[in-house]
């Protein structure tokens, strides 16, 4: 396929309480095989996806944050965090899981992710995709 | 850019989120739950001035509320909703 | 233009398959191509032949696969998620070792690269969900 456009998957959902931000992470680990430009962002309550620390042992549900971290993996590394969100939240980027990846163009060095952006800078995002798949 | 709200915005933030984010020039359709947001006189409607807010007539009729509606929503039918999706390039739904 | 449909949940409790299905039979009549509607989350149970609406309803299923039917558009059935949920057609019950199947005539089940890809060939995706 030569055309490549540019995959926007907005998570404004948590996890556990509904499913869809689980099987929004299966649509983007399915689509990394399609060599477009991918992008996440995670905002509104989809901030909570990617918090630190998640333990669900005793909810008998699955744990599925560990495969974030597998992200960078399948160069998925564009990861849009929204400030105004995290704050509104009581949280700071140090309250998420430090998602990382190698760069291929800087000798593999280990690198964050994680973008901080505003709501002005989301807005940029959703204007510059060609494909916005909302979860 | 075409935005979609399909929420009632005084049980969800899809509506606000959505208007917080939507650059001027958009359009913001309102369809199912979401046309709750064009009441006249509610504690959101200060925020349909930001763009431009279309709600889907049918939705509206349903729920009863079109006598309700705030000056300058305009409505639109299930083609005028077709044409407002291949007018805008960008298509996003705050689901 | 060329259009592709997300639906993101099931029938009567919802009603995002409702509109979808509005706007696809909407597109169909201005003169738009369909290359696709993809069923995922509870959306994929949209696809079982087996519900039984009251008869002074609609019946949403049916009226998806009569779309099919008349205008050959391509219903696909995530199969992660109809795995979840118990969809099931001849292919899964093979592999699942599942006593039955339950898909809707003219729905099929493949992957949610099937997605991508209507993302990718589709001049606009539009998705209807809960």
């Amino acid at each position: 396929m030569s055309e490549i456009k540019n995959f926007l998957y907005v998570n404004r959902k948590a996890p556990y309480g509904t499913v869809y931000a689980l099987e929004s992470l299966e649509v983007v680990l399915i689509g990394a095989a399609f060599d477009q430009d991918v992008s996440l962002i995670f905002m509104d309550d989809g901030v909570f996806q990617i918090k630190k620390d998640q333990n669900t042992e005793a909810s008998g549900l699955k744990n599925f944050s560990p495969t974030y971290n597998a992200l960078g993996d399948y160069d998925v590394n564009k990861i849009y965090v929204e400030k105004e969100s995290l704050e509104a939240r009581g949280m700071t980027i140090d309250d998420l899981m430090p998602l990382t990846y190698e760069d291929e163009d800087d000798d593999w060095a280990e690198k964050s992710s994680i973008r901080m952006v505003s709501a002005d800078e989301i807005r940029d995002l959703m204007e510059e995709s060609d494909v916005v798949l909302s979860f | 850019m075409l935005h979609i709200v399909n929420k009632s915005p005084f049980e969800r933030d899809a509506f606000t989120s959505c208007m917080a984010h939507a650059a001027a020039d958009s359009t913001v359709l309102l369809i199912e739950d979401g046309v709750f947001a064009a009441m006249k006189g509610s504690t959101v409607a200060d925020q349909l001035s930001k763009t431009k807010v279309v709600a889907l007539q049918s939705d509206v009729a349903a729920r009863g509320i079109e006598a309700n509606l705030a000056d300058g929503v305009e409505m639109v039918d299930y083609a005028g909703f077709v044409d407002l999706v291949t007018d805008n390039e960008k298509i996003q739904s705050w689901v | 233009m060329k259009l592709s449909i997300q639906v993101n949940e099931g029938p009567y409790q919802h009603q995002c398959s409702d509109s979808a299905y509005n706007f696809t039979k909407a597109a169909l009549e201005k003169g738009h191509e369909i290359f696709r509607v993809f069923f995922y989350h509870d959306g994929v149970n949209n696809g079982t032949r087996l519900a039984s609406p009251p008869q002074d309803d609609r019946n949403v299923q049916q009226r998806w696969s009569d779309l099919a039917k008349e205008h050959e558009v391509d219903l696909v059935i995530c199969v992660a998620a109809a795995q979840r949920r118990g969809i099931v057609d001849d292919g899964e019950a093979e592999r699942n070792g599942k006593d039955a199947t339950n898909i809707m005539d003219g729905f099929r089940i493949s992957g949610l690269g099937q997605l991508i890809e209507a993302g990718i060939q589709s001049d606009r995706l539009v998705v209807f969900g809960g």
